[in-house]
């Protein structure tokens, strides 16, 4: 919907159409917009700051403002103490799975539901819509049961197998490939003799690709901060993914609070680097896919 | 079904290959003609059976292949949702506790009246609430607000967005502790900036008040971002000549953003609405964590003890798995009951306008 619209009335060349609504912006926008930007940033440069002094630094009056020398010893102790290089390299393999997963399931279940045509579509079209309602904590206990019963705890695919596909992705895919992909295409495949799953290679994943993206990246920011179940499923010593670890060092098993700061620094890292890259785009994800959920 | 269909119709056109197939050649020529005759038509006949085998294959695969491409995501929800959506409530009607979730013994209702008198169950219920509100609308006008000037046509757009959507890619536990350290009753940088502003320190994790405020804080931070992001798009896709009639009419900016922006908004703000509410009914990360070694208690007090950290304390640290499943179903009613309510106002609203 955002594509078409903005694709109708590009700015810049739309001339006068455009001035009314983007008007340019007054001192007291720029002012606003940096004093909030400046405030959804602070906390994560101060973990930064905080990650590169020690203890008793921090607990003293007026907290630092800058950078000290200890980033590398306190990254050195969480990562071994805390088993920080397990954990990243789990939640790395679990949210790129899962990721993987919701964007392959999603995407063949959303191009059935948007372009082809069996009995049940709709009723079944209705669960899936009525799936994303249902709170993950109303399946907790029998899930934990369920994977304590294969001995699964402390395991990956305990985590992995319950969030690999998803009905809000689902959803996401059918209504992309509603109007990304003209049934004419599917059609004239179908007429030259291919087959179900060649018009999935040959025509919808290429029509899919950008969706394909843009799902991609939020399941695997959504998977990589996925707090809940994993605390439930894994142990912080035993095999943890980031989130995991995390609550263990702040519950105090290291008590050291710039050790704390330098853990939560590593699990968020990697993410914000994928910001500073493709910022860009995960912002014109999110806001597309605002528009069409 | 399949078989019986594919029949029918494949029994037609080879019919009538075949009486086709006697008309050219109805003339008797000599042996030789006879037998390129002979393999013309056997050659025909292979290729029908062919195209008949592939004709069949490909009315199955069109038939049967849209229920092989959505199988997956019904076969991992059947396991992994439905299953224990269903056990759950099964669970709720027994005593089984974590360290032997083989011996289950039946007490009927016995978890549900008891969670009516339990005074923890309506204070982690109260918490939810308070803290939902405190978290919900502050994120939700905020967002609104900047949407609005990020409308405007700004220089380093692109900047602005991501720095305001950064928060969301941090999780819970990291943002959880670093605004531990920041609430800090002692040394902490807010109650610093408290004391240069000439107000004293608040112990933020002991109040019932300052607590909840706190722990609303850390999602009003992650989230508003994300919102204002999702206005955005939204007041991105109002048609221009709204803008232009309201501003041929003299309306002013304010007056154009409350007649004609917030109006188009109305079915995003809906959505926002339900999708945080849904979030705020769940909460569990936030308050878990910024208790520090506390554990699930939710503070000294309980007093930010919310239902999903309440859930979590039953099962997980008093090992009372049946009692954790019917709180479970009973934060299920909850939502049932919160989207009634919301459908019901969303009509009145539609039928006000």
């Amino acid at each position: 919907m955002t594509s078409t619209t903005e694709r109708a009335t590009p700015r810049g060349a739309g001339g006068h159409r455009l001035r009314h609504r983007h008007r340019h912006a007054g001192r007291i926008t720029y002012a606003v917009l940096t004093l909030f930007a400046a405030g959804s940033l602070f906390p994560l440069v101060w973990t930064a700051i905080a990650a590169s002094r020690n203890t008793t630094r921090l607990a003293q009056t007026p907290p630092p403002f800058w950078f000290g020398s200890n980033l590398l010893r306190n990254l050195r102790i969480a990562w071994t103490d805390a088993n920080m290089g397990t954990a990243l390299f789990n939640t790395v393999l679990v949210a790129g799975t899962v990721a993987a997963g919701t964007v392959l399931f999603s995407t063949l279940a959303g191009f059935a539901f948007a372009k082809l045509r069996f009995r049940f579509k709709n009723l079944l079209l209705l669960l899936v819509i009525g799936t994303m309602t249902v709170p993950p904590q109303l399946g907790v206990v029998p899930l934990y049961m369920l994977i304590a019963e294969l001995s699964w705890t402390d395991r990956l695919q305990a985590v992995v197998l319950p969030t690999l596909v998803s009905a809000f992705g689902v959803f996401f895919m059918r209504q992309y490939l509603l109007q990304a992909l003209p049934t004419e295409l599917v059609e004239a495949a179908r007429v030259d003799g291919a087959s179900s799953w060649r018009v999935v290679w040959h025509v919808v994943l290429p029509a899919a690709r950008p969706a394909m993206a843009v799902l991609g990246m939020l399941t695997f920011v959504m998977a990589w901060n996925d707090f809940f179940w994993p605390i439930i499923a894994l142990t912080q010593n035993g095999n943890p993914t980031v989130q995991v670890a995390l609550t263990g060092l702040g519950r105090g098993y290291i008590p050291d609070q710039s050790v704390i700061m330098a853990g939560a620094l590593l699990g968020t890292l990697p993410l914000l680097l994928a910001f500073v890259i493709f910022g860009k785009h995960i912002v014109g994800g999110i806001m597309t896919g605002a528009v069409k959920g | 079904m399949a078989g019986v269909a594919g029949d029918a119709t494949t029994a037609a056109p080879s019919g009538w290959q075949e009486g086709a197939a006697a008309l050219p050649g109805a003339g008797y020529g000599d042996g030789e003609d006879r037998r390129r005759e002979d393999r013309r038509r056997k050659d025909r006949d292979r290729e029908d059976r062919a195209r008949e085998r592939r004709g069949r294959w490909h009315r199955w695969d069109t038939r049967w292949s849209p229920y092989a491409f959505v199988a997956p995501f019904f076969l991992f929800f059947a396991v992994f949702g439905l299953f224990p959506l269903l056990y759950t409530g099964w669970a709720s009607l027994h005593r089984v506790e974590l360290t032997s979730p083989d011996d289950m013994e039946w007490v009927g209702l016995h978890n549900f009246s008891r969670l009516l008198t339990d005074s923890f169950f309506w204070n982690a219920l109260r918490n939810t609430v308070t803290i939902g509100l405190l978290s919900t609308v502050p994120q939700l006008l905020i967002a609104l607000g900047v949407a609005h000037l990020l409308n405007h046509r700004l220089r380093g757009s692109t900047f602005f967005r991501v720095a305001v959507l950064t928060p969301y890619a941090t999780s819970v536990a990291a943002a959880t502790l670093v605004f531990v350290l920041l609430f800090g009753r002692d040394h902490g940088m807010i109650n610093w900036g408290l004391g240069l502003a000439g107000l004293g320190a608040v112990d933020w994790q002991n109040g019932t008040w300052t607590s909840q405020l706190a722990v609303s804080t850390i999602v009003v931070w992650r989230w508003t971002g994300y919102n204002a992001l999702i206005y955005l798009a939204a007041m991105r896709a109002v048609p221009d000549e709204l803008y232009e009639s309201a501003e041929l009419d003299g309306a002013s900016r304010l007056q154009q953003f409350r007649h004609v922006t917030l109006p188009s908004l109305r079915p995003t703000i809906l959505f926002t609405c339900v999708v945080s509410t849904i979030g705020a009914t769940q909460l569990f990360g936030e308050p878990l964590l910024f208790s520090g070694g506390a554990g699930a208690t939710g503070g000294s007090d309980h007093q930010f003890q919310t239902l999903g950290l309440y859930l979590y304390e039953q099962g997980w640290v008093n090992l009372h798995l049946g009692r954790a499943s019917a709180i479970a179903w009973a934060m299920f009613l909850i939502l049932l009951i919160i989207g009634a309510v919301n459908r019901l106002i969303t009509r009145r609203l539609r039928r006000s306008s």
